[in-house]
């Protein structure tokens, strides 16, 4: 089978859950989602058993890469779509009253596929090693979000973060576009692969080349969330509903890293490019480390408390990057590992955090912290569940987070004992110090304060295809947080 | 499953268990009498095969490269702390209320367990990453516990540098550790296993450059979890407003794992990285004795006093560490049990008396030793095992860590001086000590003399601990024997 069924396969998906709309009540549109999950489960069972590992790495008309980071990053877009459809169908109470009148759903069908085709965006990024492809797969997936960000469509927040989205979005786009023509204007090749022989063959000036660097750069940094192309993250992840906050903050990201990564190996490899490239690499860690963890530490909302959090983790995965394509060796797992590693466990405690608020959201009807105040006592598994998520996003040992953290410290601190580069080390090391102020912050809430509004709270009803994701996810972050081997050898 | 294992593993399956619904203090009791009984049995293997070796050797290899343990076993020095967990954990969960107020006391025992268990994995671990992972674990029950069972108008604020401090203190150790076992590592692979590093070290020792550049993290990292001066700030109003069980387990215990990690990790992979610090340390922890030790004395409420003075004596243990010779590190070990099991007494009582008294400070106390004689005797016992009275074990341990300053042919240098102004520590101890128990016990009865006293299941614990620090007191080779020769190892 070849490995492009896959996402044939999804948007085949995504069309008959379209069609599945037409034929159901209005009623109740929690079908089309469960739909989606049991789909997207079959596929990754396939992805899983039929495709993946490939004997060698494929490709396919010069465009479509299948390699074990491909496969990676495909797994965990199908994981993290999943996931979001599970969230979304939770949240449909929150859905109705923004979208509809009354008590018809007949608003939230599109909600189910719109996840789904930006998987299908997901996936095919993981497989672009050419320019063109990785553009045309952006586009697909930021598309689908433009939508989904402004999806509560009579939600003043909803509609703020979408325009703001969109906005914002389509510049850096501009910014994407105008870097690509640059690459192609001083190389004459879309293919990463054969820019890095350009590249290296030493023709161009650095200069030139630097300014079409920096311009990719922009276009992909506004993907990933990093300083000083973050400004949206707060209000778009504050103005969506939780569903779409926890599917941009996790499979936005990831896309965007394998994006980054591939992008970023041809310009690194090249020694006289390596210096400039790094250097601008380290400030935009640093900016993106001290932003993050110190905007966070004021948050009162959960979300936007997360959303700082979501930039600062970007910052931790930035840490590696210096280390790709070095002179010296790096024991230990190597950055790519790493950051394939952060991102899995990322997708894990996040989703995490997210299922327990949207949850907790449907339930109160506040995104406040306060909203969590109580939990301890009116939801004993659910505050565990978020102080298992949250630890681990704290990265406090016998956790997936921890691990993550670790060997991206690992990386960059071997680095720094060969190039210098201890800033980072050190900026890091208080951003993540910093980290535990706002994480126990969340705990705090749950378990100290003794809810102001309890008893008037109704009952936190939890769906069983939820609880059981809830019950899997925890696991899997304290399993993987005491045995990493497993999930690190996907990576290698 | 190794014995050491179970001992480890007992408190989280509690845990757990607790957190399923099982009846909280029913289960953590029988834990702590488990894990008391067994840890008698690891201590008396240890005592009858000598404390040199590892025993209750466990591995499992969780990750190759960098080589990654799940690794347990226990040695003397181990041992004694492992031994002293077992008995403050046995009395803090003794000494802990029925019913801890707000809501279930499901929690409140989950976090004792975790705790414990946090101590008995850090002390046992024979791998550098689970060293860190289980002392760190203890972190967020410390902190729930404060921030939810703890007292006081500034418990929020305290809960909040007690994190903070601990977080950041165990960072800079993380970067220390990283540093450490990449430099460190032998040629064939990365590897935490402290015993290959140790290996490593004598073959192939780092620069003294090197191990003095990654000492320092170390330092500062394990003497911030140790409140080493000027890192002292979080302890004792952390003390004051954490319930007396946590009190009990975290400067009991917990605390001695900075020490610890100082007297396995630190000293042992980079001896000339110790070299280097020694002048910086001995300042330092002149400063926990005589400033802390002046700021202990005018203190004016009992439970500041006794966070202060815990923080004080840290220095004496330090002194035992920079003497450098198998009689002082002796010392610090047999000092470190003593001054566990005597803080864990005294907060135990102090937390007996703030449940009958509306307050703790000086000023407004006297003449309880009417109403509760048996308090007040157990107060003197505990108040001069900490002085350091002949008799008990810390008296054992001073001596011993002053003798070892001038032992061999040494001459007179900074050690000999610094060990001189520490003698006036001993002093200080004396005047807020005695001073403190004159206030409470004796004179005029100002108030509240109708309080009761003990009760009689308190009572056990309190005379468990009075008696081991007497026996420890007078056969302080029970310790001592077993210590194993750290300083032949280097």
């Amino acid at each position: 089978m070849f490995p492009y069924y896959l996402e044939i396969c999804v948007v085949v998906l995504g069309v008959l859950m379209l069609c599945m709309e037409l034929f159901s009540g209005r009623r109740s549109r929690g079908k089309i989602a469960m739909s989606g999950v049991v789909g997207l489960g079959v596929i990754l069972a396939l992805m899983i058993f039929s495709v993946c590992p490939p004997g060698d790495d494929l490709q396919y008309w010069g465009i479509y890469y299948y390699d074990k980071w491909a496969a990676f990053y495909k797994g965990l877009a199908l994981l993290a779509t999943l996931l979001v459809l599970v969230m979304a169908r939770e949240f449909a109470p929150v859905f109705k009253h923004y979208t509809s009148q009354d008590e018809e759903e007949s608003g939230l069908g599109e909600f189910y596929c719109l996840p789904v085709f930006v998987c299908a965006g997901l996936m095919w990024m993981a497989s672009a090693k050419d320019l063109v492809t990785i553009f045309v797969s952006l586009e697909l997936v930021t598309m689908g979000f433009y939508v989904l960000v402004a999806f509560l469509r009579r939600n003043v927040g909803s509609l703020e973060a979408g325009v703001k989205y969109l906005v914002l979005g389509a510049l850096s786009t501009g910014f994407l576009v105008y870097g690509i023509a640059w690459t192609y204007g001083v190389s004459g090749t879309f293919s990463l692969e054969q820019l890095g022989d350009v590249l290296a063959s030493g023709d161009i000036s650095v200069g030139v080349v630097m300014f079409a660097f920096a311009l990719l750069l922009v276009g992909i940094g506004f993907k990933i969330a990093v300083v000083p192309f973050q400004i949206w993250v707060p209000d778009v992840y504050q103005g969506a509903a939780m569903p779409v906050t926890a599917y941009l903050s996790v499979a936005s990201k990831a896309a965007g890293f394998i994006v980054l990564l591939r992008v970023i190996d041809p310009f690194l490899a090249v020694p006289s490019l390596r210096d400039p490239v790094v250097y601008l690499i380290v400030f935009v860690t640093c900016a993106t480390l001290i932003y993050g963890n110190l905007a966070a530490i004021s948050q009162k909302n959960i979300k936007r408390l997360l959303a700082y959090s979501s930039i600062a983790h970007a910052g931790f995965l930035l840490m590696a990057l210096p280390a790709l394509r070095g002179t010296g060796t790096i024991h230990g797992p190597g950055a790519e590992s790493a950051i394939a590693f952060y991102l899995a466990g990322y997708l894990l405690m996040t989703m995490l955090c997210f299922l327990v608020l949207t949850l907790v959201r449907v339930a109160t009807d506040g995104e406040d912290l306060a909203a969590l105040e109580g939990l301890g006592r009116r939801a004993p598994l659910l505050a565990f569940a978020m102080l298992v998520g949250v630890a681990s996003l704290a990265g406090i040992p016998l956790t997936v987070g921890f691990f993550g953290k670790f060997f991206l410290f690992n990386i960059a601190i071997q680095n720094a004992m060969q190039s210098g580069l201890w800033v980072v080390v050190f900026v890091a090391v208080l951003g993540a110090a910093t980290g535990f102020y706002y994480y126990f912050k969340i705990i705090r809430a749950m378990y100290w304060e003794v809810g102001v509004n309890e008893g008037g709270v109704s009952e936190i009803r939890v769906g069983r295809v939820a609880m059981l994701c809830i019950w899997v996810l925890m696991v899997a972050v304290l399993f993987f947080g005491i045995f990493p081997a497993s999930l690190l050898g996907l990576t290698f | 499953m190794s014995f050491i294992e179970l001992i480890i593993i007992i408190p989280i399956v509690v845990a757990v268990a607790i957190g399923c619904g099982g009846p909280a203090r029913v289960l953590s009791l029988l834990a702590a009498w488990a894990n008391l009984i067994f840890g008698v049995v690891v201590f008396a293997v240890i005592l009858f095969k000598g404390g040199d070796g590892m025993h209750f050797q466990s591995a499992r290899v969780l990750l190759d490269n960098p080589e990654l343990t799940l690794g347990f076993a226990v040695d003397g020095m181990s041992g004694v702390l492992v031994l002293l967990t077992v008995i403050v954990t046995f009395c803090a969960v003794s000494m802990s209320p029925e019913n801890p107020g707000k809501g279930s006391g499901k929690l409140y025992y989950i976090s004792l367990m975790l705790i414990a268990a946090g101590a008995l994995g850090a002390f046992c671990a024979t791998d550098l990453f689970f060293l860190y992972a289980f002392h760190e674990v203890a972190l967020i029950p410390t902190f729930l516990m404060i921030g939810i069972y703890g007292h006081g108008r500034e418990k929020v604020a305290t809960a909040w540098k007690i994190t903070i401090y601990l977080g950041v203190g165990s960072l800079i150790l993380l970067g220390g550790f990283i540093a450490l076992y990449v430099n460190l590592s032998p040629s064939g692979g990365l590897t935490f296993d402290i015993s290959k590093l140790a290996t490593a070290q004598g073959q192939d020792p780092l620069s003294a450059e090197v191990q003095k550049w990654i000492f320092l993290p170390l330092l500062v990292g394990f003497g911030i979890l140790v409140s080493l001066f000027p890192f002292h700030s979080w302890a004792a109003p952390a003390y004051a407003s954490a319930p007396a069980p946590v009190a009990m387990l975290h400067a009991g215990v917990l605390k001695k794992f900075g020490l610890y990690g100082i007297l396995r990790v630190a000293i042992p992979l980079l001896p000339e990285g110790f070299e280097a610090w020694k002048g910086l340390l001995l300042v330092l922890l002149l400063g926990n004795i005589l400033y802390v030790g002046f700021v202990t004395i005018s203190q004016r409420y009992l439970d500041r006093m006794l966070g202060n003075s815990s923080v004080m004596h840290m220095g004496y243990i330090f002194l035992g560490i920079a003497c450098c010779n198998s009689i002082g590190w002796g010392g610090a070990v047999l000092m470190m049990f003593a001054h566990g099991i005597s803080i864990a007494l005294l907060f135990a009582l102090c937390g007996s008396l703030r449940e009958r008294l509306d307050t703790l400070e000086f000023s407004r106390l006297g003449g309880l030793a009417g109403s509760m004689p048996f308090l007040a005797v157990a107060f003197g016992f505990a108040a001069f095992a900490s002085i350091g009275l002949p008799g008990f074990a810390n008296f054992a341990s001073e001596i011993t860590i002053f003798f070892a300053a001038f032992s061999g042919e040494r001459g007179f240098g900074h050690l000999q001086i610094a060990t001189i102004l520490a003698l006036w520590g001993v002093v200080i101890s004396a005047v807020y000590m005695l001073r403190a128990y004159r206030k409470i016990f004796q004179g005029e009865c100002i108030e509240q003399s109708q309080a009761s006293d003990l009760v009689q299941a308190h009572r056990l614990p309190v005379v468990l601990m009075i008696v081991i620090l007497l026996l420890t007191g007078f056969f302080p080779n029970i310790i001592l024997n077993i210590i194993p020769n750290l300083f032949g190892a280097l």
